[in-house]
């Protein structure tokens, strides 16, 4: 049985979920990926570049939404570009392990529930699922149009200028699927995967 | 020469929203294997769902469209140029219909052109000139997650103790399959190229994996370690999305070409599970998609 979560989603919830539970996610979330991580640790972390724009305006009104909240590495296909009337076409999650230099630094800023994508993260940020806490939600890569059906509206967009892909979505969600696969408490099944099929791996090789 | 811009455009559209049969049923037989219940039949189960979903609603299967990659192979006759301006045409057209994602990126700039039209290198397009009366285009689409994990290796390999010869390549190819883990959405197909030179070693690889899912390789050499490596990688137990698992690669390709004496790569393509590539043949009047 899956277990239904809404966002904002409490502390005390991500403490009960454990590597391998279904989960069903609905609720206010964003997409952000490659160019909003890097964005967000230059600008407002490492602070490497001066905000420009409207950095500081997506900033503040970006930071209500995630406080507590769930990011969504997502590069969706999207509708209504031309009337402004977006619908989500397909929207599956992309690789997340590209955020590893990255995640860590913005779950902490914004105090980060959740962060879905595909393929797991590292020990930085397994580390800070830990701390904040917050757990790793696997979606399935490639379901792109089935996931979308689980989008009931898109809210707005940030940082359009990034490309469609990677722009800033803020979506409504109902009954998103996904699985944890990272929890607060320091266990990842892609390092049990890694490490089993390692040892197999040997074998194979010897 | 006749206009095939709406054709190629339908191309654009098969591909993108409707998985091609054999692999399908490699999905499906995936399927069957996994334990109920587990991760892993749960993500072929959502896998299969939204490939029946996309087929009949026109929509693209994964949300990264990929590069688009197209071969193909005309009679005397016809005009390269002018069929590069006609699928540049129907690529931006499929992007409007949103068939595709605009995925074309400057590199320098990081600006999205919107319309999937780049430099002379995006879209991908090969052109060979043939024998016979029949034009025919492949397109494949590779999305980035899966290209992202594809490897090159240069032999010999110390580290993994893999020679010039055919166990050398077994070697690569489950080093490369093992460091993928379930990034690349697995479970996937791999195209292997063993030999060219490192440019040409990568555009065979991609090439072994237009064909079908169940052709035997003609070389029997290639056809046991095709058969063995697919076998093999499965035992990793890395499984689908990486969840742990039986099916991890559900097929493997293998082509060789020429190398320089001082030269051996082994370069490994890996296709997502969502391999998408699809076929349209011109005869006269006449034109079938398969």
């Amino acid at each position: 049985m899956a277990i239904k979560l809404t966002i904002p989603i409490s502390d005390d919830t991500i403490r009960s979920l454990k590597v391998g539970h279904s989960v069903l996610l609905s609720g206010i979330m964003l997409t952000g990926r490659d160019a909003a991580h890097k964005w967000i640790v230059d600008t407002f972390i490492k602070k490497t570049r001066p905000p420009q724009g409207d950095d500081l305006e997506v900033f503040r009104a970006i930071q209500p939404l995630l406080n507590g909240g769930v990011i969504y590495h997502c590069g969706p296909v999207v509708a209504g570009l031309d009337t402004g009337h977006y619908r989500f076409v397909a929207a599956g999650p992309t690789t997340s392990i590209r955020e590893e230099p990255y995640q860590a630094d913005v779950m902490r800023l914004f105090n980060l529930k959740g962060v879905i994508g595909k393929g797991g993260m590292g020990e930085q940020t397994l580390r800070a699922c830990q701390e904040v806490p917050a757990a790793y939600f696997h979606a399935i890569g490639g379901a792109a149009s089935l996931i979308a059906q689980t989008v009931q509206r898109v809210l707005g967009v940030y940082k359009l200028e990034f490309g469609v892909p990677e722009a800033m979505w803020v979506i409504e969600v109902k009954d998103f699927p996904a699985v944890v696969t990272m929890d607060a408490h320091g266990n990842s099944l892609h390092e049990k995967v890694r490490q089993e099929s390692n040892a197999i791996l040997e074998d194979l090789l010897a | 020469m006749r206009d095939l811009t709406e054709e190629i455009l339908e191309l654009i559209r098969f591909t993108s929203t409707n998985l091609p049969e054999d692999v399908e049923k490699a999905l499906r037989e995936a399927y069957a294997r996994e334990e109920p219940g587990s991760a892993a039949h749960g993500a072929l189960e959502t896998i299969l769902a939204n490939v029946e979903m996309t087929r009949r609603n026109s929509t693209p299967i994964c949300q990264d469209t990929g590069t688009p990659i197209f071969f193909v192979r005309y009679p005397e006759g016809w005009s390269p140029r002018r069929l590069r301006e006609q699928i540049k045409e129907a690529v931006a057209l499929a992007t409007q219909k949103n068939y595709l994602r605009p995925n074309a990126v400057d590199s320098l700039s990081g600006k999205n052109t919107g319309n999937n039209l780049g430099d002379q290198h995006f879209p991908v397009i090969h052109f060979e000139e043939c024998d016979g009366e029949e034009l025919t285009i492949e397109l494949m689409l590779k999305g980035g997650g899966c290209e992202n994990v594809g490897r090159q290796y240069s032999l010999p390999d110390n580290a993994l103790k893999a020679g010039r010869d055919l166990e050398g390549v077994r070697r690569a190819a489950l080093d490369a399959v093992w460091q993928a883990q379930g990034e690349g959405c697995a479970p996937g197909f791999l195209g292997i190229s063993i030999g060219g030179d490192r440019g040409t070693s990568y555009i065979a690889s991609k090439e072994a994996l237009l064909r079908k899912v169940d052709d035997p390789n003609p070389n029997p050499d290639l056809a046991g370690l095709e058969e063995r490596i697919t076998r093999e990688a499965n035992q990793l137990g890395i499984g689908p999305m990486g969840f742990g698992g039986k099916a991890t690669v559900l097929g493997t390709k293998i082509t060789a070409t020429h190398r320089l004496p001082a030269s051996f790569f082994v370069t490994v393509s890996y296709m997502c599970w969502a391999y998408r590539r699809r076929k349209m043949t011109v005869r006269g009047e006449q034109v079938t998609y398969e």
